[in-house]
């Protein structure tokens, strides 16, 4: 589809015209949609955000600035932008963004788009995001008269912002429960729980940077919890793996014995499966680690123990500052089933916020904050006992002072005997 | 005006909305209750409860960045061949459910017809996760939205196949931020120059101090340059990280040239078979080459033919690597290995073969 009505002053976009083609919906044809509803407000808006990418695609360079731009009663969750070349496009000169928090898990009724759409329609752009790398909606492209309207709109249907800034971020949960057997806990209400206990960090950025959740219900963390947040709830359970040896039997009967052991035993991490010469499979659940890897290809014979509960790693992100950072282990099981359980949970983000708060320096995410002051000090912090499951192996080093490790092995051996003694009850 | 119009409307803070409202009522009557699944074609999910009932989701691409009108043509496919309910997963993908077998074959025809690619599922190359570029953000070093369908345009039929060893996860980021996130195959902005500073504008516009702190390798220092309080960069120092670049525009680490590709392999979110991984660098240096980016695009298809040849069945990229090893991996694939693949980061002795184990 070739630009054929410069002549109604529309800008000739000859590189973004070449990205129509191809067989994936094109982003571009899209923007045109737009910018040819002549009886729309927001026509000439996307005629000059054309006009302007373009000139991005042959400078190849970006020409929009931040600035400050909220809504009444926060200070975050707008991403303000200006273009620094608005004498050439001038009607695209502001062209904010509104995040928005999505329904936990990305729900959505086809009326609640049609909404949304008439909305963005209305205050914005017409160009939405399904999602953004934060996990929130984006409607991208408005004036800043026109963000609080969209806002108001949004908010009146239920909606509220998500994050930006040095404040709590958007999250984000896997579908889990809604339609995942694999899931091992209520996503949607520790996503619920968590987040709308703590709107304020969220609303009136005052931590040191951003902080973030995100909530997978297995080991397959389909959210990318470990690598990018700040606190990851992973699902898992204590107990065994639950096998159907029938499904197993069919499952090797269809695929062949070898093909079974190439991709189910000999994949096992931690060489804990056997194929038994019935065509039955020996787990040893002891050794296993609850990778999820024999679940995912054997869906209908293995699935998750019953006693679910979840994971807890603090301190994933990305590499600005010190370079990229895992979330480590730091809860390696607690239940998540009861109203006290997610009492707990919510408890244990608090303090961890609170911990946050207090000892980030400015512009430092919670996993530089650990790095800088040593596990020790940080798990003292929040009110957890070491345990081997944070560690790959113990330290290697031997400059530390162990003065005090009688008491220290005491503690442990007192805590083991506490929870003999729960267990036995 | 009158009073009630003068009071201004402060915001309900309702914070994540309940899902339940817009979820499928197969979904919600399930919640929690699911059995086991299967995928009988690619792009299509069946779900079994185990009080028997049954869900079909349909998975098909959208470009993300959407229009209204593309927006009510997926609403209108969703009204007449699904039940009114909709899904997105992370990579943007949409999500119909179904709750019957024989509603999935018109429904996927529709998708086709109105040019919606039905696929992403299992062993596929999924949909591009990508950042804002050009398009939006304020420090984009190339283009997200453009990379993305330039890609999906050549890695279309394995998008709508499971023809791949394992899942194939692609991510571009703009800066190296890497909003984007850890890939199977990340394609990155890589900056190649230090910023080029505009001492007439860093005083007014930068907090010094702060641009001062965020340098990774601690090349920025306060100073006066013709007169005025400004910053400069030691360029024996510097990395290029374009960190000092958000919060101090007039240190533009962007340039026509300068502004280069990395692209970057073995990246996995899934603790499944081996633990998490980053992903390590495999080219850098790439053109920043508008509207297709042809240089990146053959990199990247040479990877993946590479791994769906080479690479057993569950293999994600970064365990087939490391099964093959290096070695292999550069040979195979056709690329340097240069001074520049060794890492000299904090804890890069980390990332050394302390051993005797050689591939040859």
């Amino acid at each position: 589809m070739k630009d054929e009505s410069t002549d109604k002053g529309q800008h000739n976009t000859p590189m973004l015209d070449e990205l129509e083609g191809g067989k994936w919906p094109s982003f571009v044809t899209g923007l045109k949609r737009l910018r040819d509803n002549q009886d729309a407000k927001y026509a000439p808006m996307m005629n000059d955000l054309l006009g302007q990418l373009e000139h991005s695609y042959e400078e190849r360079l970006g020409f929009w600035k931040g600035g400050t731009v909220s809504v009444l009663g926060y200070g975050g969750g707008i991403i303000p932008r200006f273009s620094e070349v608005a004498d050439k496009f001038p009607a695209s000169k502001e062209f904010h963004t509104l995040r928005v928090m999505p329904p936990a898990g990305y729900h959505y009724s086809t009326d609640l788009l049609r909404q949304m759409c008439d909305i963005w329609e209305e205050h914005g752009s017409g160009l939405i995001a399904f999602h953004g790398q934060s996990g929130d909606i984006m409607f991208q492209g408005t004036t800043t008269e026109g963000t609080q309207k969209a806002f108001d709109a949004l908010n009146e249907i239920g909606f509220d912002l998500g994050g930006a800034g040095p404040a709590l971020r958007t999250a984000m949960s896997c579908v889990g429960h809604a339609r995942c057997e694999q899931s091992c806990y209520d996503e949607v209400r520790a996503h619920r729980t968590l987040i709308n206990a703590f709107l304020d960090e969220m609303h009136r950025p005052s931590l040191p940077y951003k902080f973030k959740f995100k909530f997978s219900g297995c080991a397959n963390d389909c959210v990318n919890a470990i690598h990018r947040a700040d606190f990851a709830v992973i699902g898992t359970w204590r107990d065994d793996i639950k096998i159907d040896q029938e499904k197993v039997k069919e499952h090797v009967a269809t695929v062949g014995r070898k093909y079974t052991i190439d991709t189910v035993v000999s994949m096992c991490p931690t060489r804990a499966i056997s194929l038994n010469d019935d065509d039955t499979l020996e787990i040893d659940n002891q050794s296993c680690v609850r990778c999820m890897h024999c679940i995912n290809v054997m869906t209908k014979a293995l699935s998750p123990g019953d006693d679910k509960g979840v994971s807890i790693l603090i301190g994933g992100k990305r590499s600005l500052k010190v370079g990229d950072l895992m979330g480590t282990m730091i809860i390696p099981f607690m239940k998540l089933e009861s109203d006290e359980d997610f009492e707990k949970l919510e408890e244990f983000g608090e303090t961890v916020i609170e911990f946050f708060a207090d000892n980030a320096l400015e512009h430092e995410r919670i996993g530089e904050t650990i790095d800088r002051i040593g596990l020790p000090a940080f798990i003292e912090a929040v009110g957890v006992d070491p345990d081997p499951n944070m560690v790959n192996h113990p330290r290697t080093s031997s400059y530390v002072r162990t003065d005090d490790f009688d008491e220290e092995a005491e503690k442990w051996f007192a805590r083991k005997a506490a929870e003999a003694q729960i267990s036995a009850e | 005006m009158n009073q009630q119009a003068e009071k201004p409307r402060m915001p309900d803070e309702v914070g994540v909305p309940d899902p339940f409202p817009y979820m499928h009522p197969v979904m919600k009557a399930n919640y929690g209750n699911w059995d086991w699944h299967d995928r009988p074609r690619p792009g299509v999910l069946h779900h079994v409860s185990k009080s028997g009932d049954e869900i079909w989701t349909v998975r098909a691409g959208t470009q993300r960045q959407m229009d209204v009108f593309t927006i009510r043509k997926l609403c209108d496919i969703g009204d007449q061949f699904a039940e009114g309910h909709v899904r997105f997963t992370t990579r943007s993908n949409i999500e119909y459910m179904v709750s019957k077998e024989e509603m999935v074959q018109p429904l996927i025809d529709e998708l086709q017809a109105n040019g919606f690619p039905v696929g992403g599922t299992g062993a596929s190359v999924s949909m591009i996760s990508h950042t804002q570029g050009w398009l939006h953000c304020d420090i984009p070093g190339t283009d997200a939205s453009g990379v993305v369908k330039s890609l999906m345009d050549v890695l279309y039929d394995e998008f709508v196949q499971e023809k791949m060893p394992n899942r194939v996860r692609i991510t571009t980021s703009c800066c190296q931020i890497n909003c984007g996130g850890q890939g199977d195959i990340a394609v990155n902005v890589q900056y190649t120059k230090p910023p080029r500073i505009n001492h007439d504008l860093v005083a007014n516009v930068c907090e010094r101090p702060a641009v001062v702190a965020r340098c990774p390798v601690a090349a920025i220092r306060p100073a006066m340059v013709n007169g005025k309080p400004s910053l400069e960069v030691d360029e024996k120092k510097c990395v290029a990280c374009g960190a000092c670049y958000p919060p101090c525009p007039p240190m533009q680490i962007n340039g026509k040239e300068e502004t280069r590709i990395a692209i970057w392999v073995g990246g996995k979110h899934s603790n499944a078979r081996s633990k998490p991984t980053f992903h390590k660098l495999a080219v850098a240096n790439l053109p920043n080459n508008p509207p297709h980016w042809p240089e990146v695009a053959a990199i990247v298809r040479k990877i993946v033919s590479t791994y769906k040849k080479d690479a057993k069945h569950w293999e994600r990229m970064g365990e087939w690597i490391e099964r093959i090893g290096w070695s292999r991996f550069f040979e195979k694939t056709g690329m340097a290995f240069t001074k520049h693949h060794l890492d000299t980061w904090t804890g890069a002795r980390k990332t050394m073969n302390m051993s005797a184990h050689v591939h040859f």
